[in-house]
């Protein structure tokens, strides 16, 4: 909503010396949010004076016709000889009023006007246009004012309001009033304690009887609707210069007297109009529900195809309006309307919001009804808008008119006098609520300690007690509520909280950046994933509405985000680039239903919530990990170490380590990843093993389709799983008996993973073991094609004595024995 | 070892004779002023200091000594043993005085070369921020609560007073997950962290103090200065006895720990379907403290010469979102909050263009490492 200021001043009685910086930021503070002032002609210099064209020559012989003028400014320009300028507008004649801005004058815009010689002639001046002075859009030519507008020589840029300070107001969807200069007014007296000249504040003649035909459905969707007449209306007469000056400062383009009128009427009192040609309507004005599919073209030329539960104004020939969004052409005022029809009307605020939606149209008039106009405001709005038609435009007021009226009246609501203290914590002096209430326009009866009051009509929005003690509150100001720090008894960061964070900061210091990425995705990345069609990875939630048609999908998996991360990075020169994710992940429940939307006049039940609950996607929390480049440098120190499917299993073990969970590792063939360099992750919950992710080193296809570096390895976990394998641990005992080292070297099938053979060792060692540790692998002629020689250190200690060679011995060979049970391998020699 | 003999005669005890005493003495004292090095005093200390040196082995043979020869004897070679610790000690010290000043100075190294052989990583900035914001309400006892990211409708909306037609509701330029036949599913991806709130009042006992950060959606396309994906610090309390002032305790305390001492927070009048009264919070620009309004001169970036930073948005728990959620609102009453996580960051650490957190690139996180 934009308020110009002089306006504004017309209805408060505010200070003369209360600037509109001050006053913006008042009423930002008490709600209405002005997001700038617009300082109008604040780069207009003068002199910009009125002149008479005094005589008009035709200048020929150039691509356009001009005209050198011989102006009369008076003394203006210091000499009181006729002004010479040269113009290339034609819509004036030699007496005409005009404007002349004389040499070293500033137009908006860094416009500077100085003598010049153009078309041959000297030109001191220009003779301006209203674009040309900031008064509004108009390329029509110059401004040629009604005859007694002012004295020759005057100074224009007051007498034409050149200079003007507008408020340009964030109107939150619950202030509608404030969508007019009625509303704010109302603030703004309330604010700086001034008194409040209401423009609606008038008494309308009674009707002599009824006037143009009209009636109302369903009064639950538009209970009050006034049609008021005016004839003999001069269609060709114009919008005065102020009207359309204030019209183009609060952001509406004038158009016509009529149309003009009706906008006016609006932005001062908030109640929008519709000026219909009466000659042009045919019979009764209803309002009615539109049948389903029926046609209108409205005002913006769109035919539009109605809903059934638009609202629609009808005549006999059927719907001439969306009610409350835009009317339609048929009936729209002309050049040649006489007589005229203003309408006003109240309609319900969630259909105009469900039609306004739904036709994707929004008006002037949509987003005042459905923020909530003066419910009461239409008689004093349709008699104003005929008046003022009547005053500009040489109409007759018909004294007959109609008025529907089905509105019921608005019940009390009833606080404690102190219910304001308590919403703030603040002890307002006894009287402060009701005088706050009363400036908003509500009528307030005391009754011992409680208040009954009864909102003004152009108050929908208050509607429980917390809605009048924001009133109050606002008004007091929030800057009065003293500050005291809140003190609750909780207990910390849960375990998996606390995990979270540990995990982001084991995977940063072993060198992996966090990205956070967009979870929006498409079928082309699952393909580049080369997901078989029956990967239950491609089952995925698609949004009705994406950004961009290209990302539909929400992910299943991080992969994608994390490829696309990790190319942007090397597609910037990154070479040794490693990120990880934490985030969730949307996997859609087979046979989920729509989920209910529950009641919200009383807390849900169990049964409600789990019919809620079962509508949603799992949603659990995976640790994504990918590495392309060198996991050590090179330097001074020596070689580097590329990053290899290592780094990515080694990712996976950091991240369980974390949790106090052992993962157990196995070979496994699954798509992004390498089939030979795969890495299924199992942990165990009670005893059951639970696959939680995979890592190693990505199929080259997917290397390729994302666009990465060959050999870049990724991880992919799920931390919920982790965290579901979480046991307490007791602490160790630290035995500080010596250790006993043994160290056996195993041949064994090449096929035969490690993991098994130290599994094995780690079993028949028994509880003497402190660690066993895979310290060499070997192959080569001498253990024999297809056969690798693994070396593993076992450290044997007990907690009670020194242990003998003997003991250590027979430790060891136990261990070896169940390992060449289990895998075959042989002690080498 | 051995065991007194009075028979023995002490003459043919060789070792405790005063020539080879004093012979057991000069070798030592030799050895001694010969070692070049720390290393080789150390074996020299092993060869004629320790408990099998000779000397330390002629010393155990003064017991099979009759007595009127014994204190004869053990001075002779206490005196040697004394002789040679003392030398050892000397020889020590000034090896280690050598050592001091010339081979440390030899083994002098290029302390600055690099040794980055392993790269560091970081975590996100907007992670650690998360959680420096949400260290300040746990130390309020506050506790961390959470919620789906995709969220039913009810949740994210009808709960929290959003009326099915209200302005409000388009306001938040929703995601919407479609059904599985292209049809309406209720879900939506959450606008804000506000359906916790729901979801803490069902699950927990009152009194509820709790935070909960985390992501949120919505159709803004990526600029400058937003997302589509953005991060929200949610706040609730609902207690018995519950103002505003408590609500303005909690943002000064949060204002003070992040952007420092000494700022000044406002409300402005505002409006949430969820809460009522609603009010932005601003705070004091902590840059120019205000002194760029109305002086073009000295226009301030951060605050665009507003003097104010908006942080976030609060307000009393709307007692309807109250009863939505099961909770008497004539017994409990509450506040909420909203801060913007990316605003922090934001203005805490002057980040200028939202791509820089969205695009993942190494050199932006690197630079915060693994806590801020």
């Amino acid at each position: 909503m934009r308020v110009p200021l002089t306006w504004l001043r017309e209805y408060v009685e505010l200070p003369a010396d209360v600037s509109a910086r001050d006053l913006a930021s008042q009423l930002t503070l008490a709600g209405l949010e002005v997001e700038t002032v617009d300082e109008l002609g604040s780069d207009l210099t003068g002199p910009v004076v009125f002149g008479r064209v005094l005589e008009i020559e035709e200048l020929t012989g150039f691509k356009k016709p001009i005209r050198y003028c011989r102006v009369d400014v008076g003394s203006a320009n210091g000499t009181g000889e006729p002004q010479e300028i040269v113009c290339g507008a034609r819509n004036f004649s030699e007496g005409d009023l005009v404007v002349v801005s004389l040499p070293g004058a500033e137009l908006p815009g860094g416009f500077r006007i100085g003598a010049r010689k153009t078309y041959g002639k000297m030109s001191a001046g220009m003779i301006c246009s209203a674009t040309e002075l900031g008064l509004w859009e108009d390329h029509e030519g110059i401004v040629v004012l009604p005859e007694g507008f002012a004295e020759i020589g005057a100074d224009a840029i007051a007498a034409l309001g050149l200079r003007e300070d507008v408020l340009d107001i964030a109107v939150t969807p619950d202030r509608g009033y404030a969508l007019s200069l009625r509303g704010v007014a109302r603030d703004v007296a309330a604010l700086y304690g001034v008194a409040l000249h209401d423009p609606a504040d008038v008494t309308v003649a009674g009707a002599t009887g009824p006037g143009h035909p009209g009636s109302v459905e369903d009064p639950a969707r538009c209970d009050r609707l006034v049609l008021r007449g005016a004839t003999g209306f001069d269609p060709q007469a114009p919008t005065p210069l102020w009207m359309k000056r204030r019209l183009h400062q609060s952001g509406v383009r004038p158009v016509s007297l009529a149309v003009d009128v009706t906008n006016y009427v609006m932005l001062e009192l908030g109640q929008p109009l519709h000026a219909w040609d009466r000659d042009r309507v045919n019979g009764a004005i209803r309002v009615r529900q539109a049948a389903a599919g029926e046609k209108l073209e409205t005002l913006d030329h769109v035919q539009r195809s109605l809903d059934s539960d638009d609202i629609v104004i009808a005549d006999d020939s059927g719907a001439q309006a969306v009610a409350g969004v835009m009317g339609g052409l048929d009936t729209e005022i002309g050049p040649d309307s006489a007589n005229v029809l203003v309408e006003a009307a109240h309609f319900d605020a969630m259909s105009i919001a469900r039609a306004s939606r739904r036709h994707q149209l929004s008006s002037e008039a949509s987003r005042r009804f459905e923020r909530g106009i003066d419910a009461a405001g239409q008689l004093v709005a349709a008699t104003r808008a005929v008046e003022l038609l009547a005053e500009l435009g040489g109409a007759t007021v018909e004294t007959a008119y109609t008025v529907v009226d089905e509105s019921t009246p608005r019940e009390p609501i009833v606080i404690r006098a102190s219910h304001a203290s308590g919403v703030a914590g603040v002890d307002y002096p006894e009287g402060t609520s009701e005088r706050w209430l009363r400036a908003v326009g509500c009528a307030v009866e005391t009754d011992g300690d409680l208040l009954r009051v009864t909102p003004p009509t152009w108050r929908p929005d208050i509607t429980d007690p917390n809605d009048l003690a924001e009133e109050i509150i606002r008004f007091e100001g929030y800057e009065n509520i003293p500050s005291i720090r809140p003190s609750g008894s909780g207990r910390g960061l849960t375990s998996s909280q606390r995990l979270r964070r540990a995990v982001g900061r084991v995977l940063a210091d072993t060198g992996y950046n966090e990205v956070l990425s967009y979870p929006f995705t498409a079928e082309r990345d699952l393909d580049g994933l080369q997901l078989a069609a029956d990967d239950p990875r491609r089952a995925s939630l698609r949004l009705a509405n994406p950004l961009s048609e290209e990302e539909p999908l929400l992910r299943t998996t991080l992969l994608p985000g994390l490829f696309k991360a990790l190319a942007r990075n090397v597609g910037r020169g990154l070479t040794d680039v490693a990120l990880f994710e934490t985030g969730l992940v949307y996997l859609p429940v087979p046979g989920a239903t729509r989920a209910p939307i529950l009641p919200v006049d009383r807390g849900p039940s169990a049964e409600e919530l789990a019919l809620v609950d079962a509508a949603l996607p799992e949603q659990p929390r995976r640790v994504g990990v990918v590495i392309t480049g060198d996991a050590e440098r090179a330097g001074w120190w020596g070689e580097g170490r590329a990053a290899t499917w290592a780094d990515a299993i080694q990712a996976a073990r950091d991240v369980a380590r974390v949790a106090g969970v052992d993962l157990e590792i196995e070979a496994d063939a699954r798509a992004p990843w390498h089939p030979g360099r795969c890495a299924a992750l199992y942990v165990r919950v009670e005893g059951e093993r639970v696959l939680v992710g995979h890592a190693g080193e990505l199929h080259p296809r997917v290397v390729q389709a994302f666009g990465l570096p060959e050999r870049t390895s990724a991880t992919e976990i799920d931390l919920d799983g982790v965290e579901r394998a979480r046991t307490d641990s007791p602490a160790p005992t630290v035995s500080t008996y010596p250790v006993a080292t043994q160290d056996v070297a195993l041949v064994v099938d090449a096929s035969v993973p490690v993991g098994r053979i130290s599994e094995a060792l780690a079993e028949g060692a028994g509880p003497l073991l402190e660690s066993v540790r895979l310290f060499d692998v070997y192959t080569g002629e001498q253990v024999g094609e297809g056969r690798r020689s693994v070396a593993f250190a076992l450290r044997f200690r007990a907690e009670d004595r020194t242990l003998t060679a003997e003991e250590a011995g027979a430790a060891r060979d136990a261990a070896v024995a169940l390992a060449t049970e289990r895998t075959g391998a042989v002690l080498r020699g | 070892m051995s065991a007194p003999n009075n028979s023995f005669d002490p003459v043919e005890v060789t070792s405790l004779h005063p020539d080879e005493v004093a012979r057991m003495r000069e070798e030592a004292l030799a050895a001694i002023e010969a070692a070049a090095d720390l290393a080789e005093l150390k074996e020299v200390r092993l060869a004629h200091a320790s408990d099998r040196s000779p000397l330390a082995l002629a010393n155990r043979e003064i017991g099979a000594l009759p007595p009127a020869a014994k204190a004869d004897a053990g001075k002779r070679v206490g005196g040697a043993r004394r002789d040679v610790g003392q030398a050892l000690k000397a020889r020590q010290a000034v090896l280690e005085t050598e050592r001091d000043e010339r081979v440390l100075v030899e083994e002098r190294v290029d302390v600055t070369l690099p040794w980055d052989r392993t790269p560091r990583g970081a975590r996100h900035p907007l992670t650690t921020v998360a959680e420096r914001m949400t260290d300040v309400f746990v130390g309020m006892g506050f506790e961390v609560a959470e919620g789906p990211e995709v969220e039913a409708e009810w949740f994210n909306f009808d709960a929290l007073n959003f009326q099915p037609d209200h302005p409000a509701r388009s306001m938040q330029d929703t995601f919407f997950v479609e059904g599985p036949d292209g049809g309406e599913s209720g879900l939506v991806m959450r606008t804000h962290t506000s359906p916790v709130q729901i979801r803490a009042l069902l699950s927990r006992e009152l009194p509820v103090y709790v935070v909960a950060p985390g992501k949120t959606f919505r159709t803004d396309e990526l600029d400058a200065t937003h997302s589509p994906v953005f991060h929200q610090l949610e706040g609730l309390v609902v207690d018995k006895g519950i103002t505003l002032a408590h609500l303005r305790g909690a943002i000064d305390a949060f204002v003070e720990s992040v952007f420092g001492e000494g700022l000044r927070t406002r409300f402005r009048a505002s409006y949430f379907p969820f809460t009522e009264p609603s009010a932005e919070v601003d705070i004091e620009c902590f840059v120019c403290r205000g002194a760029s309004v109305g002086d073009p001169d000295r226009p301030c970036r951060t605050c665009s010469s507003e003097g104010w930073i908006e942080i976030g948005g609060c307000g009393v728990v709307n007692p309807r979102v109250l009863t939505a959620a099961g909770v008497d609102p004539e017994v409990y009453s509450g506040w909420a909050f909203g801060l913007g996580i990316e605003r922090t960051l934001m203005f805490a650490h002057g980040v200028r263009d939202m791509h820089d957190m969205v695009e993942g690139d190494i050199r932006f996180t690197s630079a915060f490492g693994s806590e801020n």
